[in-house]
């Protein structure tokens, strides 16, 4: 027995060094890419499952219990039931942009996990503009709503596509100022160099010094990501499903694992700039050596969980913003607290108080 | 040849087909999307020159901002696409002409086009850097010090362009009816409701 595992490793050894160099690095990559997407893909179906259950619940109701004990495999089976379901296409759509429009949604949402460390050192690539990096691929995500939208040729998907444009572009620039706090603050566009920084417990992170751009990152993220209160994208009382209202089967469930992808994108992210990542908050309060001390993967998993709960416990809470109100939050509420707070921490980094010693 | 000269071939080659996309393509919108395409492989080619600043705020900046907008208002243009073909031999020979010239304009100022380009001194003395090098920092640091004034200059000009835009769009309409979200929260019940006690009536029959 023994020996035939040996063998197959032997086997399989020499299977991998047949391969060139260049192919091994490749692969390597791919299997890594593989090893990032497998569990937020499952991720993703398990929140739409943690979404019914927990909307349920606040709405003392009991969600779905009827798939699997409890309702378990409710999402395998929706994921079933949207594959074999007909992808049509309107007669008088622009085919191929049709088409495009969804995968435009999910692909920044899935590359911009490349530059996301789980832990200390494992990350896919380690670049030095990484949270730029993740801003610019960020951006990227309205181009399938907006091309969804036009190229349905349906008056209410044009209507969502073009709230959303609006939207976007006014929330982005939100982020991007909630962003250059945590650049300032870290001095670095590395993300495991901004996560390090918050390194010595919960009083170390950024979110207290920065906490009216941890709030601003957090509610455009919200917005960015199109969800309650900020879903006038598609808006059913008014605008039926908005953008995605022409789309059926994988097409539109395409539509919704970018979004879901996004949620835990951005939680992850508001957890790594914000609450320092895997840096453990009790570091500094209990003795080195004790595992609560030690930072770990764990901690990431439960700070960016909690975010996506939050996404979550809007939802329930929340009445839809009016479109209106929406622009004013963005444009005359966020854009001048950003830049009022940048300017006390540009105050702040001059005088030398508080955390950064840069 | 290597992969980084095939990934630049590749990446070349999207940017011209996609730039003739986006000259060529009947739908206005189709156009717009193609120009997207460009300025991504630009990006793709400059992150191969090391300058992945650049590269990746020409896709935050165009691509993420710019071009949304773009297509925000191209999506919304009502356009006779046969009325738009019109005169397309009439205009040819001027865009020809533009055209060469342009060309002109490139070789004159890149130099003679052939495969001795790709073995001149001063490509061959160009210094790569190693992966811990940040071409952020080293943007930063010059902008910040050599040209500080010009980038200050530039930040001033853009400024007064964000205000003559609000100042030219912007319009008082005193006459229309709207609602101001600070008073509408501030409303306390006793501004709206009044309780009146009155004995209760008893109907005769």
């Amino acid at each position: 027995m023994n020996e035939m595992i040996d063998n197959l490793l032997t086997t399989g050894l020499e299977l991998w060094n047949w391969f060139p160099a260049d192919w091994q690095t490749f692969l390597l990559i791919l299997g890594k890419i593989i090893l990032i997407l497998a569990p937020l893909m499952i991720c993703v179906a398990y929140i739409t499952y943690a979404e019914r259950k927990i909307i349920g619940y606040m709405q003392v109701r009991i969600g779905p219990n009827r798939v699997g004990p409890r309702g378990w495999l409710q999402p395998i089976a929706d994921a079933m039931k949207l594959m074999f379901k007909e992808v049509i296409i309107p007669s008088q759509s622009d085919k191929f942009l049709f088409l495009l429009a969804p995968v435009l949604s999910i692909m920044p949402a899935l590359a911009a996990w490349a530059v996301i460390p789980f832990d200390r050192g494992i990350v896919l690539t380690d670049v030095n503009a990484g949270l730029l990096y993740i801003l610019a691929l960020t951006s990227l995500g309205v181009y399938g709503v907006v091309i969804a939208g036009w190229a349905s040729n349906s008056k209410y998907a044009i209507l969502s596509s073009l709230r959303v444009g609006a939207q976007i572009v006014a929330y982005e620039i939100a982020m991007g100022f909630a962003l250059v706090g945590v650049i300032m603050a870290s001095g670095s566009l590395n993300m495991g160099d901004i996560v390090e920084g918050q390194a010595g417990g919960i009083s170390s992170w950024y979110v207290w010094p920065l906490l009216p751009l941890f709030f601003v990152y957090f509610i455009s993220g919200v917005a960015e990501t199109n969800r309650a209160p900020f879903d006038v994208a598609e808006g059913e009382s008014e605008i039926v499903a908005g953008f995605h209202v022409e789309y059926s089967g994988m097409a539109f469930a395409v539509f919704f694992l970018a979004e879901y992808a996004n949620i835990i994108l951005i939680s992850s992210l508001t957890a790594l700039l914000f609450l320092g990542g895997w840096l453990s908050p009790f570091e500094g309060f209990v003795e080195a050596g004790n595992w609560l001390a030690e930072p770990s993967l764990l901690w990431f998993f439960a700070k960016a969980c909690f975010f996506a709960f939050c996404f979550l416990w809007f939802r329930a809470t929340f009445p839809r913003y009016r479109y209106d109100q929406i622009m004013r939050l963005g444009w005359k509420v966020f854009i001048p607290v950003t830049i009022v707070w940048l300017f006390v921490e540009g105050l702040m980094v001059y005088a030398q108080i508080g955390p950064w010693s840069a | 040849m290597s992969i980084t000269d095939f990934l630049f071939f590749a990446f070349a080659g999207l940017t011209i087909a996609a730039a003739l996309g986006v000259v060529l393509s009947k739908n206005p919108v189709h156009a717009v999307l193609f120009l997207i395409l460009t300025f991504f492989a630009s990006s793709a080619i400059w992150l191969m020159l090391e300058a992945e600043f650049l590269a990746i705020t020409l896709v935050l900046v165009y691509v993420g901002a710019v071009m949304v907008l773009f297509l925000f208002v191209v999506m919304m243009l009502d356009i006779n696409i046969a009325k738009m073909r019109e005169g397309f031999v009439n205009y040819l020979p001027i865009g020809a002409l533009f055209a060469v010239a342009i060309v002109a304009a490139m070789i004159w100022v890149v130099g003679p086009v052939g495969p001795e380009v790709m073995n001149t001194d001063a490509l061959n003395q160009a210094v790569t850097h190693g992966p811990d090098y940040s071409n952020t920092r080293a943007l930063g640091e010059i902008l910040y010090t050599e040209y500080v004034l010009a980038f200050e200059i530039a930040a001033v000009i853009l400024l007064v362009a964000i205000i003559a835009a609000i100042a030219l769009t912007l319009r008082r309409r005193p006459d229309t009816k709207y609602q101001t979200p600070g008073k509408q929260i501030k409303v306390k019940r006793d501004d709206r409701l009044k309780i009146i006690k009155m004995d209760a009536e008893v109907s005769d029959d």
